[in-house]
């Protein structure tokens, strides 16, 4: 266990950092000039209304959104661009596929593959992106399902399982490409509320295991007691940040405020 | 406290064989003998009629296994097989194009679809079987010399069978492609993130996520589509490709036995059929046995090619 995480501590270099991000549906401006740093090792957790602009931000992270102006770099490399000496050239889908294989991704809605077990979901990305042997992917990926919890679900269908279960096979699944950075959009949004707490629960074991994570969601506790860093978005742009003690225990803003007030009602 | 709703208010409490269940007298289902006696007596009447008709039911089973039959037999579910084979490839290209971001493949798509399924079938292979009168010979002249891949006389390449095939294997594209688009759309956009995010290329995320989920929807229409095929060869019959119907036409003008030789051919078109069925049976099968049916499917199948489906086999399947 990493003792990165622990509070105070500075983490390590910076492996995220996004610079005036702008991303407009029609005339609908979503984001309108958003900055994020994050360093290696840290959890961030984007608060904020739906329609912040939040799900849209950790989307540009791995290119599932193109953002329509801004940069974001991941660990040297700038997302869905290659770096040519004073100039970035976007790049084709395929070689945005490599970039977000350094990347995983956990979905409101889960989103397992149906017509796969659950082994398979988890060494789809290993065997048909990286190639993996599939008897070194499977052995791993037993690992990893016994870590969240599903060791004796390996050849079960999705559908068998509860929402909590297939979040965390999502989890399973986003972990067995060895990812430098985890982003999870609204991961227990779409849960019955007992189940929130198995999915949180590997949430914050991952946290201690030193993994860097941006996470947006409405579970507040999550974001007081996980998160090293909290950013507060609305209406496309970053509104505060800071360490949750401050974002969360004295918000500065009347608008982070207001929301807090809403969310912990 | 399990009957504390309606048994309970009805009955005393502490009333006899209270711990007992009571008999239940079930619903007669009066219908169902009334129904099963007016079938057979209309099945009765109609065999009675049919048995009178001057007609030589014997001599069927003889023309059968005709030469000429076989023949347009074989060449009926050769053109059929190859004509579907093909509509589907090209079908598959088609959406593909038409699901494209590239709009200049979008707006040909279109065209095509419009153009291919908007004339009548029997117009395209009109239209192909006269194409010498406007090119009189095919040339593929190989570039910088003087040679052909390709120098011969219209006449002799677009025989019937290639006129037939032109004609119904295009026209059954353009139906593949919208069949196959609405596969491709049936797939949920999650499936494509989620593929996408553990870094898959357009390419695997068609082929690993996206098409095996669509095929249970392409599926169900397409066995209706071949079905229909296999039948709609007859028409390759005006332009003297001698499938079934013009087998049978050959016959019958020699032997006079024209309603005998019809109901041979209508017994092998049933009996094709019926393979065909069984095999999109089993096809099916495939495509669902990693998903146990649910609410959603049931939807997307009644949506799209639940017509089809309606042999008494395929229930106890479900």
């Amino acid at each position: 266990m990493s003792a990165a995480a622990g509070e105070g501590v500075a983490q390590g270099e910076v492996l995220v950092r996004a610079r005036g991000l702008r991303k407009h549906y029609g005339s609908l401006e979503v984001l309108r000039g958003v900055d994020l740093t994050v360093r290696r090792g840290q959890v961030v957790v984007l608060l904020g209304a739906s329609g912040a602009g939040k799900s849209t931000l950790l989307r540009c992270v791995n290119h599932l959104e193109a953002a329509d102006g801004g940069e974001i770099w991941v660990d040297g490399v700038p997302i869905g661009f290659r770096h040519d000496g004073d100039r970035l050239h976007e790049l084709r889908e395929k070689d945005v596929a490599r970039q977000r294989a350094e990347i995983g991704m956990v979905f409101q809605r889960f989103n397992l593959f149906p017509h796969r077990t659950v082994l398979a979901n988890v060494t789809e990305g290993p065997v048909q992106v990286r190639g993996v042997p599939r008897r070194e992917a499977e052995a791993y990926a037993r690992e990893l399902l016994e870590r969240v919890g599903l060791g004796d679900k390996v050849d079960t269908y999705p559908d068998r399982l509860s929402g909590g279960q297939q979040q965390r096979v999502a989890i399973a699944r986003a972990l067995a490409m060895r990812p430098k950075l985890l982003l999870f959009d609204e991961p227990t949004s779409a849960l019955d509320p007992e189940l929130v707490g198995e999915v949180l629960a590997v949430m914050t074991e991952l946290a201690r295991e030193g993994m860097t994570m941006i996470v947006v969601t409405h579970e507040i506790s999550f974001a007081r007691e996980v998160a090293d860093h909290v950013v507060f978005m609305a209406g496309g742009v970053v509104v505060e940040e800071g360490p949750p003690e401050q974002v969360i225990g004295a918000p500065q803003h009347e608008r982070t405020r207001a929301f807090l007030a809403r969310v912990t009602a | 406290m399990a009957d504390r709703a309606g048994a309970a208010l009805t009955r005393p409490v502490d009333a006899p064989g209270d711990d007992e269940l009571l008999p239940q007298v079930r619903i007669r289902h009066w219908g169902r003998v009334v129904a099963g006696l007016a079938v057979l007596a209309v099945l009765g009447l109609l065999f009675q009629a049919i048995s009178r008709g001057d007609i030589d039911y014997a001599s069927i089973p003889a023309l059968l296994t005709q030469d000429v039959i076989l023949e347009g037999l074989v060449d009926t579910i050769v053109l059929a097989v190859i004509a579907q084979a093909g509509a589907i490839v090209i079908g598959t290209v088609v959406a593909l194009m038409r699901t494209s971001a590239n709009p200049v493949l979008r707006w040909v798509s279109w065209a095509y679809i419009w153009v291919f399924r908007g004339l009548p079938v029997l117009l395209q292979i009109l239209l192909w079987y006269n194409i010498a009168l406007v090119f009189p010979t095919f040339s593929i002249p190989v570039p910088f010399t003087d040679a052909y891949l390709l120098d011969q006389p219209a006449n002799v390449i677009m025989t019937g069978f290639l006129a037939a095939l032109l004609g119904l294997g295009l026209n059954e594209s353009a139906y593949m492609a919208e069949i196959v688009r609405a596969g491709l759309t049936s797939v949920d956009r999650g499936q494509t993130e989620a593929a996408k995010s553990i870094g898959m290329s357009p390419a695997k995320v068609l082929s690993r996520v996206v098409l095996p989920q669509a095929m249970r929807v392409i599926i169900p229409p397409t066995g209706n589509d071949f079905i229909n095929m296999l039948k709609g060869t007859s028409i390759a019959s005006v332009i003297g490709f001698t499938e079934l119907i013009h087998a049978a036409n050959a016959l019958s003008s020699r032997s006079l036995a024209v309603m005998e030789t019809l109901l041979a051919v209508a017994v092998w078109y049933m009996v094709v059929v019926s393979v065909a069925n069984v095999g999109q049976y089993y096809l099916e099968r495939h495509y669902n046995a990693s998903i146990r049916p649910t609410g959603t499917r049931g939807s997307v199948w009644a949506k799209i090619g639940g017509s089809l489906r309606t042999p008494p086999f395929m229930r106890s399947s479900r």
